[in-house]
Parts: C-alpha cells; structure tokens; sequence
C-alpha cells in the first residue's frame, strides 16, 4: 500500500443527505471515492455506511419514504439526478448483500439473469460469460459440473461467490460489498477477501464492514463513520495507524464501539 | 404442601390432557364422518358407478354424465380464476404498498372470501341466467370460479410477501425493471405456495352445491354441451340423497366418497407441493 498511488475520481460525493422519512440519516457527506481502489466504509452499527451504499445504487428507491439530497457523480454525472434511468445505472454498478441471495434457478441461470438484461449473448458467448463470471468469482472448480442445479442448494460461501459472480457478469463499473462475509465462515471469508484484491484490477470496489481487521487488509482507502457524519477520510494505512481525528483512533482501538 | 416443580409438571399434565382430548373430540367427528362415508359409499363403488349415467327412479346406473359435468365446471372455473387470482394478488404483493386501491380491493377480496356460496349462487342466476333464459353449464362455472378468485388471491398475496425483500432488491441491483425481477423471481420463488392455493380453491369448489343449484341445476343424460343444464356430483348427491329410492340413495353415497376422497387427495398433494417445495425459501 504505497502512497503514491496515481488515483482517478470514479464517484464523487457532494453535500449529501440522506432522509428516512424525517430522520437524517446521512449529514452533509462529501468526498471522493478513487477507480480500481478498494474503499471501505467502517463505523458502528447505525452511522449510515450502508445506507451511503444504498445511495450509489438508489437501492433506497424501493422504498417510498426514503429520499436523498445533494449530488453523486459518476464519472462527472450526478446519478441522483431524476432523468437518470435506475436500471442502467444498476446495470453500472452492481451489489452484494450481507446475506447470500440466491435465486430460485440453476446456477448458470443465476448468472446469466443479470448478463441477458443488457447483452444480447449468442448461447456460445454465454457460456463464455457464465466460466468467466465463475472463476473470476472463484467458484468455477466447485460449480462446473453443477451448472444446472439449484442455486439455492450451495453452501453459504458458495452462494455468496455466486452472488459475486452474478454482479460481475454484467461487467458492471463499480462493485458495491454490503457486509459480504458477516453471514460467512472464516475460510469463505479469507475467499472472499482475496477475491476483492483481485477484483479491484478491473473494478472499483466499496466495501462496508463491521469487522476492521478485514478493513484494513482489504482496502486502499477508508472512511470512518458516526452517526451519519463522514469523521475521517483517507489511506488505509494512514487512518488506522496514524488517524487525524481523536474518534476514529478510539473506534479503531477498539475504546469505542 | 407441593414443590414448585412438582406443581408445574402438574399443571403442564393438566394442559396438555385437556388439548389432547379436544383434539380427540375433533378428530372424532372427522373419523365418523369417513367410516360411515366408507361404510355406505364403498360397497356401492363399481364400474357402473363410473361408466354409466345417471338412472330413472328404481333402475341401475352410474354417475358419469356427474363426475364429468362437474370435473368440466371446476376446470373451467379453476381456468377463469386463477390467472385473475393470480394477477391481483400479485398487484396486491408487489404494488399494494401506496395509495388507496390496494387497500380497498383487499377489504373487499376479504368480504368474498367469506361471502355464502348460495349467494353467488344467486347472483350468477340474476346477472346470466335470467338473461339467456336457462341453466348452462357455463352459468355454473363462473359462479365457481367467483369463488376460486379469492381465495387465489389470498394466497398469491400470502405467498408473495413470504419471499423476503432481499431477494427483490438483489434482482433489482443487477438493474432488472419490476417486471422482470416479479415474472423471473419473486413469482418463481413463491410458485409452489401459489400452485397450492389454487389446488386448495379446487377442492373447496369441488364440493360446492349451492352455487351449482341456480346456475347449472342438473341433467339426466349425458351432456358436454356447456351451453346447457348440466350434471354435476354434489347436486346429484343432493338430489339423489333426498329421494324415497334405494338405488339413487346408494349412488348419493358411492358420489359422496368419490368427492370427500378427491378432496383429501388434493389437500393431501397440495400439502406435500407446499412442504418439498417451501423448504429453500
């Protein structure tokens, strides 16, 4: 993790406030996240790393009383803005979730759901797209002879590899991790993690996690949160061994939180 | 003077006997009604009873022109009503959460489902039958299938809410519009629980009488045109059961075992779809 690093903006975030219903939930957070980097989103539970993620993707529309001010930018354009079309833009930036979610069809359906929304795949490139989705996530060796049966039948690590590897083949830009290993076994998680740090060649990764330990190993960059306020932004290496704040060094010694 | 332990292992004693015998209570009646069910209704089964129509007072015959009558009004009501059971209770699920229709249509889907079956029965005989003039057996199965639409209804509602909102919002994040993530996924993981609803909306027509008694009425002889009065089980056994004649008395009986045992059957298969099926979801 050197410091020079040559970084390009991908999302940038400005004056953003989250609403549900009356409550603030996100206060006025600005910054910008770096391509092909891993950034973390760490806090306790409640300071707002999620719902932040849940902007990136406007998952958060789903639910009518639940809005968003403020800007967004993806390369240069504000996704929040209402002309901005919600499944293209899904389509851009893909997510995880804590909790493996698999659907109800084979494994090879699971994965080509998301590809045939946007690509017209001949049956051949299909294929193509499905091992490469699988293997980039991992799962290749473990799934190639069951490509036909359920998804839901996989182990919990398995099913969130497959997850992964659905979100990644749309060839999305952005990849956004909810808690990805909370539901997970240590060796699923020590999977998953060396998957993010291959991941991140080809996309730019944010991660929110309760576990700070997997923070630092996996991410280039960090951002602390508390109580919907963004405290502290910056270097992995340089938040968790040198922070500028007093809040961030007490959550990452573990005297809070 | 007792422990405290021994005190509760009493009263546990005391509650679960008393469940036990008004579970037996229950049971009984349900027992009783199958062994006399069995005891009238089986030596009464022969092929006649499926080959051949129904007969004039005092001579042999079967219940053919009924079992068919009525196998073709429930198809055709379970085809009337379940894709509109299905369509409204997947608006009600997926699109019921603002507004003031969702609401409304529940309510009133609430009052049908516990709406008499005679006056539905009425209702399709004011609004059809009085118009066309006779009783038709299509009178006859739209008045069932008014009574399959809600209970589908129900059900697809029911089931559609069980599949967790996970599940949606991760075949949203792919970027899939509403349509696609309801038709792909959410209505694939509820299929089995919906599949047994209209199972269960089958079995409770298959029963029905009153519905039938002023829309399709009844008809000695062998009829597959939905057009006219046509012949089905329970109006039969109705009919049959009242008469002063043994042989239409004993096939009241053999047409009652076939109905109460295709129901137990459907209930049967409905229960056992629902079990292999719900366990991923």
């Amino acid at each position: 993790m050197s410091a020079e690093k040559t970084v390009t903006p991908k999302l940038v975030v400005r004056d953003l406030n989250f609403y549900y219903g009356a409550e603030r939930a996100l206060k006025d957070i600005n910054l910008t996240i770096p391509e092909k980097m891993v950034t973390a989103f760490i806090g306790p539970s409640g300071c707002g790393k999620s719902t932040m993620l849940r902007t990136f993707n406007r998952m958060y529309q789903l639910y009518p009383k639940q809005k968003a001010t403020g800007e967004v930018l993806l390369d240069g354009e504000n996704i929040l803005d209402k002309k901005q079309d919600l499944n293209t833009l899904r389509a851009k930036i893909g997510m995880v979730f804590q909790k493996p979610t698999p659907f109800p069809m084979s494994i090879y359906d699971n994965i080509a759901f998301g590809a045939k929304l946007y690509e017209n795949l001949s049956r051949h490139d299909m294929d193509e797209r499905v091992e490469w989705a699988l293997r980039k996530a991992a799962l290749w060796t473990e799934a190639k002879d069951k490509l036909k049966q359920s998804g839901t039948g996989l182990s919990g690590g398995q099913q969130q590899r497959l997850c992964i590897a659905r979100a990644i083949a749309v060839k999305p830009q952005i990849l956004l991790l909810d808690e990805p290993t909370s539901a997970l076994d240590p060796i699923s998680t020590a999977h998953i993690e060396k998957l993010i740090d291959e991941l991140k060649a080809e996309f730019t990764i944010i991660i929110v996690t309760h576990n700070m330990q997997q923070a630092a190993r996996v991410s280039d960059y960090t951002a602390y949160m508390y109580l919907g306020d963004l405290i502290e932004f910056g270097d992995t290496s340089t938040v968790f061994t040198n922070p500028k704040r007093k809040e961030t060094e007490d959550y990452i010694t573990g005297r809070f939180g | 003077m007792l422990t405290l332990y021994t005190r509760r292992r009493l009263i546990n004693a005391i509650g679960l006997g008393i469940s036990a015998l008004a579970m037996l209570f229950g049971l009984l009646w349900l027992g009783w009604i199958l062994w006399t069910l069995l005891a009238n209704g089986l030596p009464q089964l022969s092929m006649a009873v499926l080959t051949q129509m129904t007969p004039p007072p005092n001579s042999t015959g079967g219940l053919l022109n009924a079992i068919a009558g009525s196998l073709m009004m429930t198809f055709l009501a379970a085809l009337i009503g379940t894709p509109i059971g299905i369509l409204a209770g997947t608006y009600l699920a997926e699109f019921g959460q603002r507004g003031w229709l969702a609401p409304t249509t529940r309510f009133i889907n609430d009052v049908l489902l516990s709406a008499p079956s005679i006056v539905i029965g009425l209702f399709i005989y004011e609004m059809y039958v009085v118009k066309i003039g006779h009783f038709s057996g299509w009178a006859g199965a739209l008045a069932l299938s008014i009574l399959v639409i809600p209970i589908v209804i129900r059900t697809t509602e029911n089931m559609l809410r069980l599949v967790p909102n996970t599940l949606r919002e991760a075949a949203a994040a792919l970027g899939a519009p509403q349509w696609k993530v309801i038709n792909l996924v959410t209505l694939r993981a509820a299929r089995a629980g919906i599949i047994t609803g209209v199972l269960l909306a089958v079995a409770r027509i298959s029963g029905e009488t009153a519905p039938l008694l002023f829309t399709s009425l009844n008809n000695q002889f062998w009829s597959s045109d939905m057009n006219q009065p046509m012949a089905n089980l329970p109006v039969v056994i109705f009919q049959f059961a009242m008469s002063p004649y043994q042989d239409w008395q004993s096939l009241a009986w053999a047409g009652a075992l076939l109905i109460t045992f295709s129901v137990l059957s459907l209930n049967i298969l409905a229960r056992v779809l629902f079990r292999q099926k719900s366990t991923t979801y």
